[in-house]
C-alpha cells in the first residue's frame, strides 16, 4: 500500500515522523505508532481531543473543507487555530506528503490566560 | 522551605547514618551536602497512588500517571458507587452514545496490572481521608461536583418539608436540579425515587439553556423511539416513552440573557430543533433581539453565530402548534415559583430583562426592567450550575464551591500561598477548577496536577519512607485490609464487568444497548455479593 511522510510534533515537542498509508485518517495513523493523541469518542465527532494542528498552511488547505458537524466539535478544542483540524477527520493522501502537524500542549496559565468557561 | 519554584531545600538527618545532611534539587537534579549520598537500592521505588473518583478526571489521572511512571507506580481508583465513570454513565445523555467510547480507553487503564479499581467505596464512611494519606505517597480527589447552584427565590423549596431530603411533591411535578433530573433518567441510585411523574407533567420550565438544560428538554419532548433503544433508565423510559406516560406539551427554556450569552452549543442546540419532532420559538418576538455589542461578538466567534442562526431558524420554520413545543424564554429571569393550595408548584415568576457590558471586563450582565411574566408549569428544573461538596479533612472555597489549589497540589487555606500546600494531596477535575468544560477537558487538567505530583516525587517517597521505613507506605494491600477488615464489599473491576455484562444482556433481550440496574443492593447481588 502506498505510503506518504507524516511528522507529528507532540506535547513534548517531540517529533515523530511516520509513514502514512492512504485512506487512513491521522488518529488512526497517531495510535498506529504510539503517538499520544487522544481520541476520546474514537473517532465519531462526538469530542474534540484528537485536535491537530497544521504547521503549515499550505497543506491545511490541500485537506479538503470540514463539514458542519467537524467544525461544530472543533469550536471547543482547546486551543484552537486558523489551522486546526480533528484528526479522526483528516483522510491521508498523497497531497499531504511531508505534512507537520502539532498536538496542542497546555501553556502554563492554562486557565487564566484568556480562559473563556466551556460549555457541558 | 522553597527557594523558587523548582528548587527545594530539604533539612534532615540521613535515614542511614544519622548524619546531617542537607540537599538542594533544582529542575530534577540533586545536589547533596555530604559524603553520605541517597539511598542506593537497586529496586525501584514504587509511587503508591490513591485516586478518589472515576469518571474522566480520575481516569485521565490515571492515563498520566501510568505514562510518567511506567512501573514505578501502583494506582487505586475508588468509586462511592459499585459501577465506574461517573458522569459519563450518570451525565452524559442516552441518546449521545458515541460520546461514552471514551469508556473503552477507561477500561483498558482500570485492566492494566497498575491498576486497581475499588468500587462500593465511600470516603468519609468506608475509609477516612486521613487513612487513605497515610496508606499511600498521594492522594488525589477526582469526586466532582454531586450539588447545586441554587435560585436562591422564593417558593423555590417544598414548603410542606424542612429538608430536601423528605421531600415530596404534589402532582408528579417540584423543583428539582437538573442534576438530579438526569440523575434520575440516567438511573443513577442516589435519584432512583425522585418523585417524579411526568403523567401529571404538562409544561415544564428549565431555568437555564446551557448543554445540559438541552439534554434535560430533549428527554421531556422526543418521541418514544428516540430513547427506547438507549440506555435510559426502565422507570424513565417507561413514563418518557410511552404516549400515556408523559403528558408533557410545553418545555420552557428560561434564560437571564440572550440568545448569544447561552451556554449550549450548535451541535446540541441543532439536535434539540431538528431531531425531535418539535416546533421551537421564542416565546415573544422581541426575545430575539440583540446588541451591537452582540453583533461584534457573532462576527468574531462562529459558534455563537451559529447558535443564533439556529434559534432565527427555528423561529422562522414556524408551521403553527405540533404535538409538543418548545419555547426560548431568553431575557427572562425567575424571581418566584409560584405554587398552589396544596403545595405544588404552579409556575414561574420571571422578570424581563436588558442585557448590559456592566460586568467585570464588559461582559454582559442581565438588569432587571420591572415588568414581570407567569409562565405556567407543573415542574421547575433548575439547570444553573453543579457545586462541589466539601470533604470532612479538607479546606474548601465556599464561594468557588471548590477545593482550593495550586495547579491541583491542594492547599491548607482558601487564600492560594505555596508555603501552605497540603502535603501528598492532590485535586483534579470539576473538583479543582469548578463544573465547567467537556469530558477532553480534564486530559489537560490531568496533565497539570500529574505534572506537580511529579515534580513532588522525591519528597513524596521520602515522606513516606520516614513515616513507614524504608518499605513505604502499603497502598493497595494496607487499604483491602482495612476494608476488609471492616467488611466493606469492594467492587473491583471483575465484579463490575459481572454487573456490566449482566446490564448489556438484560438491554439486548430487551433491543436496547443496556438495561441498567438502579439500586445498589441488587448491583451487589449481581456482581456476586449474597445479600440478605
Amino acid at each position: 500500500m502506498f505510503r506518504v511522510q507524516i511528522t507529528y510534533v507532540d506535547k513534548e515537542g517531540k517529533e515523530h515522523t511516520v509513514a502514512a498509508p492512504l485512506g487512513k485518517n491521522l488518529l488512526e495513523v497517531a495510535h498506529d505508532n504510539e503517538i499520544d493523541l487522544e481520541g476520546a469518542c474514537e473517532g465519531s465527532l462526538a469530542c474534540s481531543t484528537c485536535h491537530l494542528i497544521f504547521e503549515d498552511e499550505d497543506f491545511y488547505k490541500k485537506v479538503p473543507e470540514a463539514t458542519e458537524d467537524e467544525l461544530d466539535m472543533l469550536d471547543l478544542a482547546f486551543g484552537l487555530t486558523d489551522t486546526s483540524r480533528l484528526g479522526c477527520q483528516v483522510i491521508v493522501t498523497k497531497s499531504l506528503d511531508g505534512a507537520r502537524v502539532r498536538i496542542p500542549a497546555a501553556s502554563r496559565n492554562f486557565y487564566v490566560d484568556g480562559h473563556k468557561p466551556k460549555p457541558h | 522551605m522553597r527557594l523558587a519554584s523548582r528548587s527545594v531545600l530539604t533539612l534532615g538527618s540521613c535515614s542511614r547514618c544519622t548524619a546531617g545532611v542537607y540537599s538542594i534539587e533544582w529542575n530534577g537534579i540533586r545536589l547533596w551536602s555530604a559524603a553520605c549520598g541517597p539511598a542506593t537500592s537497586s529496586v525501584p521505588e514504587k509511587l503508591h497512588v490513591c485516586i478518589v473518583g472515576s469518571g474522566p478526571a480520575g481516569f485521565y489521572t490515571v492515563d498520566r500517571l501510568l505514562k510518567r511512571y511506567g512501573d514505578r507506580v501502583h494506582v487505586s481508583i475508588l468509586d462511592r458507587l459499585p459501577t465506574p465513570f461517573g458522569l459519563v454513565r450518570s451525565g452524559v445523555a442516552p441518546d449521545h452514545q458515541d460520546t461514552k467510547n471514551v469508556t473503552n480507553q477507561f477500561s483498558s487503564l482500570a485492566t492494566d496490572p497498575r491498576v486497581s479499581f475499588l468500587g462500593n467505596v465511600l470516603v468519609g464512611r468506608d475509609v477516612d481521608i486521613s487513612e487513605l494519606r497515610a496508606l499511600h505517597h498521594a492522594v488525589v480527589l477526582a469526586y466532582g461536583a454531586e450539588s447545586d447552584r441554587r435560585l436562591g427565590i422564593p417558593g423555590e423549596d417544598d414548603p410542606t418539608t424542612s429538608t430536601s431530603a423528605l421531600r415530596w411533591s404534589r402532582g408528579g411535578g417540584g423543583v428539582f436540579s437538573a442534576r438530579e433530573f438526569v440523575w434520575w433518567y440516567n438511573g443513577h441510585p442516589d435519584a432512583r425515587h425522585l418523585p417524579i411523574d411526568l403523567s401529571k407533567v404538562r409544561s415544564v420550565a428549565i431555568c437555564g439553556i446551557g448543554n445540559v438544560a438541552l439534554d434535560c428538554a430533549r428527554v421531556l419532548l422526543s418521541p418514544p423511539d428516540r430513547f427506547t433503544p438507549t440506555d435510559l433508565a426502565a422507570h424513565a423510559l417507561r413514563q418518557s416513552g410511552s404516549p400515556l406516560g408523559s403528558a408533557v406539551r410545553e418545555v420552557h427554556l428560561v434564560a437571564r440573557r440572550g440568545p448569544v450569552q447561552a451556554a449550549c452549543t450548535p451541535k446540541e442546540l441543532k439536535e434539540l430543533l431538528t431531531e425531535c419532532g418539535v416546533s421551537a420559538r421564542t416565546a415573544a418576538p422581541d426575545q430575539l433581539t440583540v446588541s451591537e455589542a452582540d453583533a461584534a461578538e457573532m462576527k468574531a466567534t462562529r459558534l455563537k453565530r451559529r447558535v443564533y442562526e439556529l434559534v432565527s431558524k427555528a423561529q422562522q420554520q414556524q408551521q403553527g402548534r405540533s404535538r409538543r413545543d418548545l419555547f426560548f424564554q431568553f431575557y427572562r429571569n425567575p424571581v418566584e415559583v409560584l405554587r398552589g393550595p396544596d403545595g405544588g408548584v404552579a409556575g414561574i415568576r420571571v422578570e424581563r430583562t436588558v442585557v448590559r457590558p456592566d460586568g467585570p471586563g464588559g461582559t454582559a450582565v442581565a438588569v432587571g426592567s420591572g415588568v414581570y411574566d407567569t409562565i405556567e408549569c407543573q415542574l421547575v428544573l433548575k439547570s444553573i450550575g453543579y457545586k462541589s461538596l466539601p470533604l470532612h479533612g479538607v479546606a474548601f472555597d465556599n464561594r468557588r464551591g471548590v477545593i482550593p489549589n495550586l495547579e491541583g497540589r491542594v492547599l491548607k487555606q482558601v487564600r492560594a500561598c505555596v508555603s501552605t500546600c497540603d502535603e501528598g494531596l492532590y485535586v483534579v477535575g470539576w473538583l479543582k477548577r469548578g463544573p465547567t468544560g467537556i469530558i477532553g477537558t480534564n486530559l489537560v487538567d490531568a496533565e497539570e496536577t500529574v505534572a506537580c505530583v511529579a515534580a513532588d516525587t522525591d519528597a513524596l517517597l521520602r515522606a513516606g519512607e520516614k513515616t513507614h521505613g524504608s518499605a513505604g507506605p502499603p497502598g493497595l494491600a494496607g487499604l483491602t485490609a482495612l476494608l476488609r477488615q471492616r467488611g466493606v464489599r469492594v467492587v473491583d473491576w471483575r465484579r463490575w464487568r459481572l454487573l456490566d455484562e449482566h446490564e448489556v444482556a438484560a438491554g439486548r433481550a430487551a433491543g436496547r444497548v443496556r438495561e441498567k440496574e438502579t439500586e445498589v443492593k441488587e448491583m451487589l447481588r449481581v456482581c456476586g455479593f449474597s445479600m440478605e
